[in-house]
């Protein structure tokens, strides 16, 4: 059986049963390190990903239930040489700690930018109220997000 | 700047034994007692080498957790090395290749591994200093140093690279040579972006989870569904025929499957759990009685403090008892390891917070020497203390066994990090003290609670989950006190207060009806929540300002510092009053009484109507002495004062009679991003001054100063924990 899935851009073809969970196929058949298990039950946001720009659990999506959506992870939006914005701002304001939620507090920030570009402290904190971070990095990631904002509005 | 720290490409080369470093040198009684760490790793080149290019390689057996340590200990070093940070690479936590030092715990990874870096830094350079001192025939302190060039007077230059070739730094550590004053640090003490994150930000491979090794396949383990029952049967044919099915372990009631894919490893699991039969097990303590059951079961017990003086019959008493619930670690991340079983030996990487104690323990519950097991630490999701970060790695290694050659990757599922891993212990304290005017004159404390480690590394046992499942299980080690003054159960059960008399005892309950082990703190959270408190308290029946009660009974000038200067922030007010629904409290505590001093006001709201506590604002301020790095001390300070507003309003692990019932973060509710306090920080910066542990600092003080900012609010005083809505209604009503 095979799955066919946009990614980043690119087009793969991965050797999984359709109701394999999204998360399981961009970590083990495509290498991506940005989404990340964290519970399996869509309860904490590590493994979120966009699917037609939506922000998106992707350990109880099933692979084969996306068809021709454009998936875009982590690694879509950067690199460490041509960071996002996003990235970039969580960089400067050193935004985590251990850094695993990380992935859903960018994905789901860029959600949210992508729909409202300019957004408030506690508009952020609603747009996030679904992703747990367990270190306490809370305000930083509110910083960099109105950080980026700032930096996306003033370069888009 | 962006330093360079070493990331490891994952590899199947990973784990090769670098042949070079010196792991002897261990210490003996006729060695003379040298600082931090180093007295057990006395080697220099075990800490540091410096290669033909002039690249500094860096060795550490501290692990990064998230705290930020390698790169605060990768400042250190270029520090004393007159090397900039792009020229020192870390190696940290790996069995083969780093100093052994022990746990990553406590707040001590600064004060041991980064004294041994600035003393075994500040030798390396000056034997480098030497060495060229002798090529160019001149006076050592005729010679300059910057970036790794030496250069004298006449203009004659060396590089660390040319001269690192007739350089054996394979010699003893003597501690002698004098580090650098810290007025002339440019590394040290700035606001250096963490090494790790680039790569975290992008995706790039950071953690456990991320290890990929070819052939590598998927473990998952099916755990009893309560402690102590014993695997009756499963359908291991039916399971075996799953799809992708590798292996399926039984060894004793440790039960594991092994498949291709990771989703078919879970389907394997789920499988398993629906066709196991398991009998017995243990009942748990009435979840209702928690904290008269475990005081009623054996305990040992230990003054740990006694100062005599008369108390003044005219004296008022005051009597209170708080208890605090289990809590969950709560990683974001379920614990994660990877190993593979080849020619009769282990690789292990892991996010253990102790690489040798891990190795040492996995020796014991797979009955074979050290040297068949080489851990490597590569970094997971945060863990906050003994999480199952060990206990997966020697799962990983049950199921490699069977499956020679194949790296195994086993990540617990939401379900088994809740359950399984061990909690904070509930704890119980009792207060009676005595006022008169506004001075303290009398002080009682006792507090009782399970062990705070139950660590791998501990003497007489192994401390690794399935070590007690297999067949020829090997018993865990017996719970033991830890001395004060870190203390365990009993962390900072000793005021900092001057009292005149004073009588405090640790009772350590012996059996644990619930696992615990190390959660960050230790018993610290609790005792200076009711230490605080009961400051309050005392302070409310003499009619007197909680900072100025504080103040008159401290002498140490770094204490009433941090006091002051978070009353200057949070524009503290003496007699202002709560309105019934908002209130500001203060707590203080210095960590461990040998580490960070901290002082938090938190301003809180309380809803009546539905019980709601919310803390808009924090105030920190902090004295950690010399500070490394002001952004990630500020970092965690911060995510202390979140988390322990988490562990406070909201947090309690969960039991029946029958089971644990903490599964998942319906179940474990935790603060979420609308109900985070904002958080201002102020840091005492103490140059020259000792390093002091500060991952830990902020928590203690956080709940003691929401608490009492409750009672400021309300009137009311909550003397049990979380402080959930149906307490404060309760006490409201």
């Amino acid at each position: 059986m095979a799955i066919d899935l946009t990614v980043n851009g690119a087009v793969h073809s991965v050797p999984a049963e359709p109701q394999t969970p999204l998360l399981y196929v961009l970590r083990n058949d495509l290498e991506m390190n940005g989404p990340k298990f964290g519970c399996g039950l869509a309860q904490c946001g590590a493994c979120t990903v966009l699917v037609n720009g939506v922000a998106t659990r992707s350990c109880v999506v099933p692979a084969g239930s996306v068809g021709r959506a454009a998936i875009v992870t982590l690694e879509g939006l950067g690199t460490p040489e041509h960071l996002h914005p996003l990235q970039r701002a969580f960089i400067e304001e050193q935004a985590a700690q251990c850094g695993y939620c990380t992935n859903g507090m960018i994905m789901t920030a860029k959600a949210l930018l992508d729909a409202k570009p300019d957004p408030s402290d506690a508009e952020i904190r609603t747009a996030l109220a679904g992703n747990l971070c367990r270190c306490g990095s809370h305000n930083r990631v509110v910083r960099a997000v109105l950080r980026a904002a700032a930096a996306m509005k003033a370069a888009p | 700047m962006t330093p360079t720290l070493s990331r490891r490409g994952f590899t199947a080369g990973l784990g090769a034994l670098v042949i070079g470093f010196s792991l002897d040198g261990k210490w003996s009684l006729a060695q003379t007692r040298l600082p931090g760490s180093l007295n057990d790793n006395r080697m220099l080149d075990a800490w540091i080498r410096i290669d033909g290019q002039g690249l500094a390689t860096v060795c550490t057996g501290k692990v990064e957790l998230g705290q930020g340590i390698v790169t605060a200990l990768a400042q250190i070093a270029a520090e004393e090395l007159d090397l900039p940070l792009s020229r020192v690479q870390m190696i940290s936590g790996d069995t083969s290749r780093t100093p052994d030092e022990g746990q990553t715990s406590g707040s001590q990874s600064i004060e041991n591994s980064g004294t041994a870096l600035r003393l075994a830094g500040a030798e390396v350079r000056s034997l480098l200093v030497a060495q060229a001192a002798r090529q160019f025939g001149v006076a050592a302190d005729s010679l300059s140093v910057s970036n790794g060039v030496i250069t004298a007077a006449d203009g004659r230059r060396v590089t660390y690279g040319q001269l690192a070739g007739d350089l054996s730094l394979r010699r003893e550590a003597t501690g002698a040579v004098k580090p650098k004053d810290a007025a002339t640090y440019t590394i040290v003490g700035t606001r250096i972006p963490r090494a790790d994150f680039p790569a975290k930000v992008t995706g790039q491979p950071s953690y456990v989870q991320d290890v990929r090794l070819p052939g590598m396949v998927h473990g998952r383990i099916v755990r009893a569904p309560r402690y102590g029952a014993t695997l009756a049967s499963f359908d291991q044919a039916r399971i075996a025929a799953m799809p992708g099915v590798v292996a399926v372990v039984r060894d004793g009631n440790f039960l594991g499957v092994v498949a291709e894919r990771e989703e078919q490893a879970v389907a394997a699991r789920t499988a398993l759990i629906a066709s196991a039969v398991w009998t017995g097990g243990r009942d748990l303590p009435d979840p209702a009685h928690i904290h008269d059951a475990l005081m009623a079961l054996p305990t040992e017990d230990k003054v740990i403090s006694d100062k005599q003086a008369a108390v003044p019959a005219d004296a008022t008493s005051l009597s209170a008892t708080y208890r605090k619930p289990y809590l969950s670690h709560a990683s974001i991340g379920p614990s994660c390891a990877v190993a593979q079983f080849a020619e009769g030996k282990w690789t292990v990487w892991t996010q253990s917070q102790g690489v040798f104690p891990l190795q040492e323990h996995m020796t014991g519950a797979l009955r074979v020497p050290a040297s068949d097991i080489h851990c490597i630490h590569v970094p997971g999701a945060g863990c906050y203390g003994h999480n199952g970060a060990d206990d997966v790695a020697l799962d990983a290694a049950l199921l490699a066994r069977a499956v020679p050659g194949r790296p195994v990757r086993v990540q617990w599922m939401r379900e088994d990090e809740f359950a399984w891993a061990p909690y904070g212990a509930a704890m119980t304290m009792r207060l009676q003290a005595a006022i008169k005017g506004q001075r303290i004159v009398d002080w009682n404390y006792d507090v009782w609670s399970n062990t705070h480690t139950t660590r791998p590394g501990e003497p007489g046992g192994v401390n690794l989950l399935a070590a007690w499942d297999i067949s020829n299980p090997v018993a865990p080690a017996p719970p033991r006190m830890i001395a004060q003054p870190a203390g365990g159960g009993d962390r900072n059960a000793i005021p900092l207060y001057d009292f005149p008399r004073q009588h405090v005892v640790n009772h350590l309950i012996k059996p644990m009806p619930i696992r615990v082990s190390a959660l960050r703190t230790l018993g610290a959270y609790a005792n200076v929540w009711a230490t605080e408190s009961f400051v309050d308290e005392l302070a409310l029946l003499a009619g007197a300002d909680p900072v100025a009660l504080r103040l008159a009974h401290l002498s140490d000038p770094r204490a009433r510092a941090v006091i002051e200067r978070v009353a200057t922030m949070a524009r503290w007010r003496a007699g202002d009053k709560g309105d019934g629904t908002r209130g500001r409290g203060i707590g203080f505590a210095r960590y461990k009484t040998l580490a960070c001093y901290v002082a938090v006001i938190a301003e809180i709201e309380v809803d009546r109507a539905t019980g709601a506590i919310r803390v808009p604002e924090v105030y920190v301020a902090a004295d950690a002495g010399q500070i490394i790095n002001p952004d990630g001390l500020a970092n965690q300070m911060e995510g202390g004062v979140i988390q322990s507003t988490s562990w406070t309003l909201k947090e309690s692990m969960s039991f029946t009679r029958e089971r644990v019932t903490t599964h998942d973060w319906a179940s474990y509710p935790i603060l979420r991003f609308p109900e985070v306090p904002r958080v201002t920080v102020e840091l005492i910066n103490r140059p020259g001054e000792r390093s002091l542990g500060a991952g830990e600092g902020s928590q203690g003080p956080t709940v003691a100063a929401i608490a009492n900012a409750f009672t400021h609010a309300t009137g009311k005083r909550l003397r049990d924990l979380p402080l959930g809505p149906d307490r404060v209604k309760a006490a409201l009503s």
